[in-house]
């Protein structure tokens, strides 16, 4: 005798109802493979391309709490939100984004990445001035890596100075899907 | 799978080990959310299994970030699941009893192992519960039953023998 799909979704949509949640996450569909899609009650604070939950969960639970559930409810907007990104028509995300234990400057260059707009580009070194620290290219380099929120944050509108797409933690070939979609990677490229 | 040593661990052996990581969540609950329902239905029938297994998991999700370690959190769900089940049983059949919160959460695990323990032999039962719900030496329990120490030791652990084969943990 197992649990019924529709207890498991009774006990999952409760737990997220009575907020007894550290993070509530669902897996969504995209152009760009399935997507690990993570709220906390700050906001979005998680997308992955890596849907092999057991590690991804692992970090969200040392990142944010232990509590992390699979919990479609809270994860919603952020859910449509994507699917009208993806659809082309959203061109600028309304969530709230749970950055807050990362550290000031990977904050501040995040947040400045948060406003580069959709179908433009930037350089690891422009973002670096623009977070106060124009030297600091690598870094930004390595903080793009390690983007939390890949496609909410636009990590993929970031290249090289000489305009070369560099590298993408999710893959290149995602990283030129998202600038197609965008507009800004002729469709041959 | 932790056993029940005859020998203690002296105590610079269990700091040296790193505590075990508490899981996320879901682990937890995809690993045994089956087992937890069919030890539920066999408590309070199949209409009301439903109800208790979600206030289980609530109950545990609530008590989550008030552990320390990852260890034993099988048992520690089971205890749950007992006294979810036992708090059932008090509401379905006699309504008009008044819950005594108070009494009932001033010694919770020897309310959880009285349950688990329910159907051993007196004298196991009674071991069982005073060592993993009072914690009482060897010495005390056998003070307690009249008898020797060594017997109080092996009543023990015959009865979590026997808990084992219906595969609950203790300990």
């Amino acid at each position: 005798m197992t649990v019924s799909p529709q207890l498991d979704e009774r006990f999952r949509a409760a737990a997220a109802a009575e907020g007894l949640l550290d993070v509530a996450y669902d897996i969504a569909d995209s152009p760009v493979g399935p997507l690990l899609v993570a709220v906390s009650e700050r906001g979005l604070c998680r997308i992955s391309y890596d849907t092999e939950p057991e590690r991804e969960l692992e970090s969200l639970a040392r990142s944010f709490g232990a509590r992390v559930l699979r919990s479609p409810r809270p994860v919603d907007e952020a859910k449509r939100e994507l699917d009208e990104y993806f659809a082309g028509e959203r061109t600028a995300f309304d969530l709230a984004v749970d950055i807050e234990r990362l550290s000031p400057f990977n904050r501040s260059v995040l947040e400045e990445l948060a406003r580069v707009p959709y179908g433009s580009l930037t350089t690891y070194g422009t973002l670096a001035g623009r977070a106060g620290r124009p030297r600091a290219a690598r870094a930004v380099g390595t903080i793009m890596n390690r983007n939390p929120i890949p496609i909410v944050l636009p990590c993929h509108r970031v290249v090289g100075s000489t305009g070369s797409l560099v590298g993408y933690a999710g893959g290149l070939d995602r990283k030129k899907t998202l600038l197609r979609l965008e507009g800004s990677l002729r469709t041959a490229e | 799978m932790a056993a029940v040593s005859q020998f203690p661990r002296p105590r610079s052996l269990d700091t040296m080990m790193e505590a075990v990581r508490i899981p996320p969540f879901e682990t937890l609950y995809l690993e045994h959310r089956n087992e937890v329902f069919r030890f539920l239905v066999r408590r309070v029938g199949r209409d009301r299994a439903e109800d208790a297994f979600q206030e289980t998991f609530l109950r545990a999700l609530r008590g989550y970030p008030g552990l320390r370690h990852g260890e034993h959190l099988r048992a520690w769900l089971y205890t749950i699941a007992v006294r979810v089940a036992a708090d059932e049983h008090r509401r379905k059949p006699a309504p008009t009893v008044v819950r005594e919160e108070g009494v009932r959460d001033a010694r919770p695990e020897y309310a959880e192992l009285e349950h688990l323990a329910g159907d051993l032999p007196a004298k196991e039962r009674a071991a069982v519960v005073l060592r993993y719900g009072y914690d009482l030496s060897y010495a005390d329990i056998g003070m307690a039953l009249g008898s020797s120490e060594e017997a109080a030791r092996q009543a023990a652990s015959s009865g979590v023998r026997r808990l084992r084969r219906r595969r609950i943990e203790i300990a």
